[in-house]
């Protein structure tokens, strides 16, 4: 695991160097706290129209109505921004021969992988956690169940280390970066709508496309359930990815 | 220090190198020399366990390569061709990512840091970005970076590339500065920098080692007649007149124009100085002597004859 450390912090650096993350944070804020504000203006008419009526007011739920579907809209700007980041994890190290100091240095291949899969999820993370404060508004204004919050988080984060996993696979195929973004974008989305063919195939293939499907898996968490077949599922998914992104790297080398 | 048993690196069809093999002893420094494309970054790569042979195997300080490649990349520094270099960073920040991959200590990281850029001279650009630096001071950044944790071996790919010639001999001293107690791997295409610098040198040249030699030897083996250079004048007399009385010297081989202004040069006996009996006949002739001098065989010659022998004989 040599390796881990001293790559972990470089990506960082890189990262917080590079004024790409600053625009994706910013587009990523600014499209979440959309969604945000759309969903609570919608709430907002809903709980108008339940003074009036009391049979609604009953129905009148926050974690229903705003967290759920903004977590369902997070996942899907994730979708768009994810590729970004991924991009010139390996592309650029390969373009610039940056690849050829890392690979004589004392680090195990691993540790270099390991160490740049978590800086990019960490610096995802951060860019998630940055929608946190509308929530905490929220929070004050109607009373929110925080174990749901805290599910819902916790979901976004095993999904984006599923897609940050697959999107280093794609920058590990080439050195040029906007390929791997596209390679990148096109995987994850397929993974994304394979689950909406399950309305056409018999019922063990649906049973199938259903498990591989990688937002439907998500659904529980952005309701608030933690079901331990949804953190294999996305853990089994990252360690797989990864696993084949190392095997690429050492036969990269050996084809030279 | 350094063994390499007949490695063989093939690129899918194409061989880069066939069957290369050489040691190299603690403490040396060795020339690699040839022209482009002959192999010579391949086999750098092949030895700092950047990628694995095809066929036979590299021992470095009798560890195997492949065996135990972390341990091996401790004791070696190296300096890629293209001076890769994290452009985003300051060099301050660079040289602690290296001394952290390294394993330097952290406490004396920062000690570390100093020192290797007090050795390069990059004291005053240490907070500046590596992307704005010149050339002349990311190519020391790079020997920077391979000087971190003091390695015992260090191998420099083309070190002085598109440097400018006080660049290139600032360059040149360092690496002499640094052989007297580290082994070096040097390549190069450029032969006085490697007779200047080096104690041995690996000519390679389509993927083969074609000879291995110090510079003197190399020179002593193909020199086969001594060589004299010299420049005559005469008004009246045609320059055959004087060619043919030289010829008649004992010891004279052969005797070629080298351009019309009078330049001739002379191929002696190897055993024999015969540049006194060179320039009386000159004199006595009537003609003037403008210029005498011993024809110093470069390395450059015996480059060009070992690679052109080779081309002939494949």
């Amino acid at each position: 695991m040599a390796g881990f450390k001293p790559v972990y912090r470089k990506e960082l650096y890189s990262f917080f160097a590079s004024p790409t993350f600053y625009v994706v944070a910013l587009i990523f804020l600014i499209i979440a706290g959309y969604f945000f504000f759309s969903a609570v203006s919608y709430y907002n008419i809903l709980s108008f129209q339940g003074m009036q009526n009391p049979m609604w007011r009953e129905q009148l739920n926050p974690t229903e109505m705003v967290l759920r579907p903004f977590f369902m809209d997070i996942s899907v700007i994730m979708l768009l921004v994810c590729p970004l980041l991924t991009m010139r994890v390996l592309a650029e190290e390969r373009k610039t021969n940056t690849s050829e100091l890392l690979f004589t240095y004392p680090l195990s291949d691993t540790g270099v992988l390991l160490g740049k899969f978590l800086a990019t999820l960490s610096v995802l993370f951060i860019i998630i956690l940055g929608t946190l404060p509308s929530l905490i508004y929220f929070g004050t204004l109607t009373p929110l169940r925080w174990q749901i919050v805290g599910a819902g988080y916790l979901g976004l984060f095993l999904l984006a280390a599923a897609f940050i996993s697959l999107g280093i696979l794609a920058s590990s195929l080439t050195e040029n970066q906007i390929i791997a973004a596209v390679i990148a974008f096109g995987a994850l989305l397929l993974f994304w709508v394979i689950g909406w063919s399950k309305a056409f195939t018999g019922p063990q293939m649906a049973r199938f496309i259903n498990y591989i499907s990688i937002i439907n898996h998500f659904e529980n968490f952005a309701k608030g359930v933690i079901d331990i077949r949804d953190v294999v599922y996305y853990v089994v998914f990252s360690t797989f990815f990864l696993f084949l992104t190392l095997r690429f790297l050492e036969s990269q080398r050996w084809r030279g | 220090m350094i063994e390499v048993e007949s490695i063989t690196k093939r690129y899918g069809s194409l061989v880069a190198i066939k069957d290369v093999s050489f040691t190299v002893e603690k403490g040396e420094i060795v020339g690699f020399l040839g022209p482009n494309g002959a192999g010579k970054t391949t086999t750098l790569k092949i030895i700092t366990c950047y990628m694995p042979p095809s066929e036979g195997r590299v021992k470095v300080d009798g560890i195997d390569c492949f065996e135990d490649s972390l341990a091996v990349r401790k004791r070696l520094g190296y300096l890629p061709e293209s001076v890769p270099l994290y452009r985003e960073m300051t060099v301050r920040r660079f040289l602690r990512f290296v001394a952290e991959s390294k394993g330097v200590e952290p406490k004396k990281r920062q000690k570390e840091i100093e020192r290797v850029a007090d050795t390069c001279g990059l004291s005053k650009v240490t907070n500046r970005i590596i992307g704005h630096l010149s050339k002349g001071y990311r190519q020391r950044v790079g020997i920077a970076q391979a000087l971190i944790n003091d390695p015992p071996i260090l191998i420099f790919d083309e070190p002085t590339i598109g440097l400018d010639p006080s660049q290139i001999i600032e360059i040149r001293q360092l690496i002499k500065d640094l052989g007297e107690e580290k082994t070096i791997i040097l390549s190069s295409h450029i032969l006085p920098e490697v007779s200047q610098v080096c104690q041995k040198v690996i000519i390679i040249n389509k993927g083969k080692v074609i000879a291995t030699e110090t510079p003197a030897n190399l020179t002593s083996q193909l020199q086969k007649s001594t060589k004299i250079v010299l420049q005559v004048k005469s008004d009246s007399q045609p320059i055959d007149s004087i060619i043919e009385r030289l010829n008649n010297i004992p010891g004279v081989l052969k005797v070629n124009r080298e351009d019309h202004n009078g330049t001739l040069i002379v191929e002696t006996d190897q055993t024999k100085d015969l540049r006194p009996q060179i320039s009386r006949t000159v004199i006595e002739n009537n003609w003037d002597l403008l210029e005498i001098k011993l024809h110093d065989f470069s390395l450059e010659d015996i480059f060009l004859e070992l690679v052109t022998k080779e081309e002939e004989a494949s």
